[in-house]
């Protein structure tokens, strides 16, 4: 997986539609909780009204102070109050305003992580089969993430800079409306300005994170080879490759960085442009108040408070507009984010059980395929018309070269996928109009790849039948001989199973599986590669429990070792997604084909 | 940060000239507000319309030189800090891959990558902002406060007194922050892998209806995550506004305090104004030094995690003959009385003794854990025996230089790495082979014939690990890749695993013809890969329990004969 978050910031484009839908629905989740959204509205109008009267009350103190006839201590005092309680009630709903905002993302991003969770553990297991595990998880975290600090900030930001740039407009034209016209010049050299070079640098940083991903790809890869890189004594010529790829990383940051360098100080300028402009013709405008070539009242007559005012005024107005570039570029990854977040929850679920469906009771384990077809695209058909009957307590083996469907046929009987023609029946009833919890509960599972979670290892065994008792868990584990090994650990069967923990090997992982299905009473059972991993010498110690296991129930295996395969009660052979040979080992043998030749291959 | 200032030596004299620049566009920018005051005060009540335009016009002047000096000052920052960047991220590397096994082990893998990749990058970013506003911020705050108090001390005093304020909140409050950013950290990682468990054991989970189990899980982590999100939110939240706040207060206490001076003709209404100006540039600038602060401290933590590998000492070095003499017997490989530990607690291999001759063929054979693959570690100096000494061509091996010692070997071992890139390149792995070599190797490693089957035989390119092509075929390259130098030695640690028994044979009869003259190294599950080796090692817990050929150990060691019983007839299909 990719680590670097910056590769979500490559936008694909949203089409006007898609935008207005994934608008409505965060708008949806937002207004669950209206009462609290309704409130942070108010509380933005309050904040920023307030904060924009600081300034009014400043200029008003400031004429105050230069009053011709002296300093008016009174109206100064009135308007310090003043400034004092805008700014500190100011302060106060911004802050409940952030909490408020914090809270209503949380819920939201809340109940987002658990829709796409819940939806994910309904999916069929061809999603899983289909999509990498990486991706799954940066949206469940990244790209969540991303939605709630665009819920949580931008949305704030949005509202607070619409406020304030218009606020601040009508507090100018208030005090000048002559003076407004600098910003007439002003504000679209800015906009344009930032618009142009967003346009210029945005594809040089992008370059700029695609490529440090590479490197970090790049450098990821070979520190996994570092041994076999040392074994070869290939750490110069590596290292030269690397360097290689630092250098047009280290360039890529360059280009943009240099560009994007000009960025900053170009939108300074324009501030300070605006507020020597406002000062040139502010000061020509106080200059004629002052001299009463404008009378009082005119449009053009002007205080010197008043040219304070409309300084900060202006400070304040270009502020957002110079940000809304910004945010309206994070909106953009905000949107992509929150689509790939919702395709997963639109994904369609496992289909529901049929009406007619019941659960299995009472299982026999009796397992019919007839005429089963089956491919995992339309194109390529992996089973063809496979039928087989397993008896009650019959062992079934099946065996074949890798890609003939061996283990398309396990996810078949346990219902991962269904079959495209033909039937499956358990107990002599079609496996359709059975509920597939009770289906799968039927069968014990034990597969190549172990799954453990993070937990202790008593939780990982007693995972398959919660009511267990720790006697029963301890004498699983002794069947599947891994009791002296977790009676050994310093915390026992306490002990937490994670990555960087306790060294438990591949063997010892797939133990405790084995115990796990030691656990359960199910009537079948399906184990496909069990022991791969478990070394000869702990095999034939188990071996023993595995029979153990295996009687009295059905058993599908698939297996490496004859061993296990030659006592089978049927072995199939499975070629090109048809059974070629069917029958006991020695049948087989006496039969002279492909199972015979593979069988004889180890001897020569 | 000794650590940092020695990368950045080279670039000081680039540095000062951006810095001096830097100063000039800062100081230029910071006229701009007195010229403010300048114009209110002084010219207009001289009322002449060209002096305010005059004076208007330099002011855009001063904005226009801030704003060109600060581009070329961000340019040559961008440029020093990325020819920094490359040479410790290089250095790094390069370091990384000399560090010695043990040391790797120290360190582990992922946060080796860490280092090169999310450590260098903070400190890249910190070095970039130090220089872009590191010199800014101190400047405008600084010159700032000079220029307020030679406008008005009494005034500028009062200012002043708010800005520790500033400080302190917002130092304390990101002090609080981190750790509870640390904790949201732990809490996501929680969530995530909950997620990844569950995404890779959806059959298991599936198969035990555990769906519900799972969502309560899951409910758990995911609530704990949300609320470190919402306490670290809160407690950060509050930044913004008690900055806001503060700063406030200092222009109110600037209005309130000059209406007294101004009462008193000490000071003038336009001073007033134009402090407004100044003190809302000090209070970005402290903002920004604030920022530069926290930025320090995630910085220095990288660079000294950078500094620990970068730093580290050789730890496996040549040593002198005369400290470890050589033994001269004519064995090829010999093992004296090896005992090893990884951890420096109880010994993984015990008392090793055996030798072999040049040519000559060894087997290993044990349980998972039993010591083999370390066996080939310490012949392969990855790492160094605690007591004992292995023997090459008679030298001890601690006292060969690396670059003669490592072109002796070949290796595959289990899980080793394949990348993405061409067949030939893996094979070849830089080492600038014939074309000739890499697919002599390749038909001796029996893989030449599934090569040719692609449409682009040995440009075939593979996806990173290698998924594209079997197991089979993975362990068939990396075999190919150990014999195509012709090594003296060749080491197969648990090599052929995935191979079907008929394609195992093949290679090992391949192998007989076409090494003749090679010392081979077999690690093996499986007895039918080591049976014909002129001598084989029985391992179990790091001690010898059998050595012999074939047939003696089924007559003297019990647990080979078990192992040997278990497999005939064994394993068989790919």
């Amino acid at each position: 997986m990719n680590k670097n978050p910056n590769k979500h910031a490559e936008n694909h484009k949203i089409d006007r539609k898609t935008a207005k839908n994934i608008l409505i629905r965060l708008f949806g989740y937002i207004m669950r909780y209206w009462p609290l959204f309704l409130l942070a509205v108010v509380l933005t109008l309050i904040s920023n009204q307030l904060s924009l009267l600081g300034p009014t009350y400043s200029g008003e103190a400031i004429d105050a102070i230069a009053n011709e006839n002296g300093v008016n201590f009174t109206a100064v005092k009135e308007n310090v109050i003043k400034m004092l309680i805008c700014y500190v009630l100011s302060a106060i709903t911004a802050y409940l305003l952030a909490v408020i905002m914090i809270k209503i993302s949380q819920k939201i991003v809340l109940t987002m992580r658990k829709q796409v969770f819940e939806k994910l553990t309904s999916l069929p297991v061809s999603f899983f089969d289909t999509t990498a595990t990486g991706d799954i998880i940066s949206r469940i975290s990244y790209d969540i993430d991303t939605v709630n600090s665009s819920l949580s900030h931008d949305l704030i930001q949005v509202m607070t800079s619409i406020y304030t740039v218009v606020g601040s407009l009508i507090f100018m034209w208030q005090i000048s409306k002559p003076m407004i016209i600098v910003f007439v010049i002003t504000v679209p050299i800015s906009i344009f300005f930032t618009r142009y070079r967003s346009k210029k640098v945005r594809p040089l940083f992008r370059t700029r994170s695609r490529k440090l991903g590479e490197l970090n790809g790049y450098a990821e890869e070979m520190l996994s080879g570092c041994r076999t890189i040392k074994a070869y004594n290939r750490e110069e010529e590596i290292s030269e490759r690397f360097n290689a790829r630092n250098k047009d990383t280290m360039d890529a940051y360059y280009n943009a960085e240099y560009y994007g360098a000009a960025l900053g100080p170009s939108v300074n300028f324009i501030n300070n442009l605006s507020i020597s402009l406002v000062m040139i013709f502010g000061g020509i405008l106080y200059m004629y108040s002052q001299s009463g070539a404008i009378q009082t009242g005119s449009l053009f007559f002007i205080t010197l408070g008043g040219v304070a005012k409309f300084v900060q005024y202006s400070r304040k107005f270009a502020g957002p507009i110079n940000e809304f570039a910004n945010i309206l570029h994070e909106f953009q990854s905000a949107f992509s984010a929150a689509e790939r977040v919702f395709r997963i929850i639109d994904e369609a679920p496992e289909p529901a059980d049929t009406n007619a469906a019941t659960p299995l009771l009472d299982v026999k384990g009796e397992v019919s395929l007839k005429n089963v077809s089956f491919g995992y695209t339309p194109e390529k058909e992996i089973l063809k018309d496979i039928s087989v009957v397993a008896k009650p307590g019959k062992t079934i083996a099946i065996v074949g070269p890798t890609g003939a469907g061996k283990t398309t046929i396990i996810n078949l009987l346990m219902r991962f996928y269904d079959v495209n023609s033909g039937q499956i029946n358990v107990d002599g009833c079609n496996m359709k109009n059975i509920t597939r919890d009770s289906l799968r509960r039927a069968y014990t599972m034990v597969l190549q790849d172990t799954w453990l979670f993070h937990g202790t290892i008593y939780e990982n065994i007693v995972y398959g039948k919660e009511n267990a008792t720790p006697e029963e868990v301890k004498k699983a584990a002794k069947a599947a001989r891994i009791d002296t090994f977790i009676e050994n650990l310093p915390n026992g069967y306490d002990t937490m199973l994670s990555d960087e923990g306790v060294n438990i090997s591949k063997g010892q992982r797939q133990l405790i599986t084995i115990a796990r299905a030691m656990l359960s009473d199910s009537p079948m059972l399906i184990l496909d590669e069990a022991t791969s991993n478990v070394d000869s010498r702990t095999e034939i110690k188990i071996q023993e429990a595995m029979s153990e296991l295996m009687k009295d129930r059905t058993c599908f295996i698939i297996a490496h070792r004859l061993s296990t395969i030659q006592n089978a009660d049927m072995i199939l052979v499975i070629q090109d997604g048809k059974i070629s040979e069917h029958g006991t080992h020695e049948e087989l043998l006496s039969l002279g084909g492909f199972y015979s030749t593979l069988y004889n291959s180890q001897f020569s | 940060m000794k650590f940092l200032v020695k990368y950045l030596r080279p670039f000081f004299g680039r540095m000062s000239i951006g810095i001096s620049i830097k100063i000039l566009g800062t100081v230029v920018e910071l006229m701009i507000p007195y010229i403010l005051s300048h114009i209110l005060e002084n010219v207009v009540v001289t009322q002449d319309i060209r002096q305010i335009i005059f004076w208007g016009g330099i002011m855009i002047l001063c904005a226009l030189a801030a704003c060109i000096c600060n581009i070329i000052a961000n340019r040559i920052a961008a440029r020093v800090s990325r020819n920094f960047s490359e040479r410790v991220r290089s250095d790094l590397f390069a370091k990384t891959l000399r560090l010695s096994s043990a040391q790797t082990d120290a360190f582990t893998i992922p946060s080796l990558e860490s280092r090169i990749t999310t450590d260098t990058y903070n400190v890249h970013n910190f070095v970039g902002m130090m220089q872009r506003m590191g010199v800014r911020a101190p400047i405008l705050l600084i010159g700032g406060t000079a220029i307020t108090l030679f406008m008005d001390r009494y005034l500028a005093l009062a200012m002043i007194a708010v800005l520790p304020f500033i400080f302190i909140t917002v130092y304390f409050i990101s002090r609080k922050g981190v750790p509870l950013y640390t904790k949201v950290q732990k809490a996501s990682d929680k969530m995530i892998r909950v997620v990844r468990e569950d995404t890779q054991g959806i059959r298991v989970i599936k198969a035990l209806s555990k769906s519900n189990y799972e969502h309560r899980r899951y409910d758990k982590v995911n609530k704990e995550l949300s609320q470190n999100e919402q306490r670290a939110g809160i407690i950060m939240g509050s930044v913004n506004p008690i900055m806001t706040l503060l700063m406030n207060m200092g222009l109110v206490l600037v209005v309130a305090l000059s209406a007294q001076r101004v009462a008193d003709h000490l000071s003038s209404p336009s001073t007033v104004i134009a402090f407004m100006q100044y003190f809302t540039q000090i209070s970005m600038a402290m903002m920004s030094v604030t920022r530069i602060f926290t930025m320090y401290t995630k910085c220095s933590a990288s660079a000294r995690r950078i500094a620990e590998v970068v730093e580290a000492p050789e730890d496996l070095t040549v040593a002198e003959e005369s400290q470890f003499p050589r033994k001269d017997n004519g064995a090829h490989i010999e093992f004296s009385n090896v005992s090893f530990s990884y951890k420096g607690g109880g010994n993984d291999l015990e008392n090793i003794s055996f030798s072999l001759p040049r040519g000559g063929t060894l087997g290993i054979i044990g349980a998972t854990g039993s010591g083999k693959s370390t066996l080939i570690r310490l012949m392969m100096r990855f790492y160094d025996v605690k007591s004992g000494a292995v023997y090459i061509n008679g030298r001890d091996v601690r006292t060969i230089p690396f670059k003669e010692f490592y072109p002796m070997f070949g290796a595959a071992f289990q899980h080793d790495f394949l990348y993405a890139d061409t067949i030939r390149e893996n094979i070849d792995l830089g080492r600038h082979l014939s074309d000739e070599e890499i697919i002599s190797a390749a038909k001796t490693a029996q893989a030449h014939d599934f090569i040719s089957a692609f449409p682009e035989g040995y440009s075939h390119m593979l996806s990173q690990k290698a998924t594209n092509i079997s197991g089979g075929q993975k362990q068939r390259l990396l075999i190919s890749r150990a014999i195509a130098a012709r090594p003296e030695i060749l080491v197969l640690d648990d090599s052929s695993s995935a191979l079907d028994y008929k394609t195992d044979a093949n290679l090992r009869a391949s192998l007989r013809e076409n090494m003749r003259g090679t010392t081979v190294f077999t690690v093996a599950q499986r007895v039918s890969s080591v049976k014909d080796s002129d001598l084989i090692l029985v391992l179990d817990e790091g001690r010898i329990i059998g050595a012999g050929k074939h047939e003696e150990l089924l007559e003297t060691c019990t647990e080979y004969r078990e192992i040997s019983e278990s497999q005939m007839g064994g394993a068989f299909v790919e």
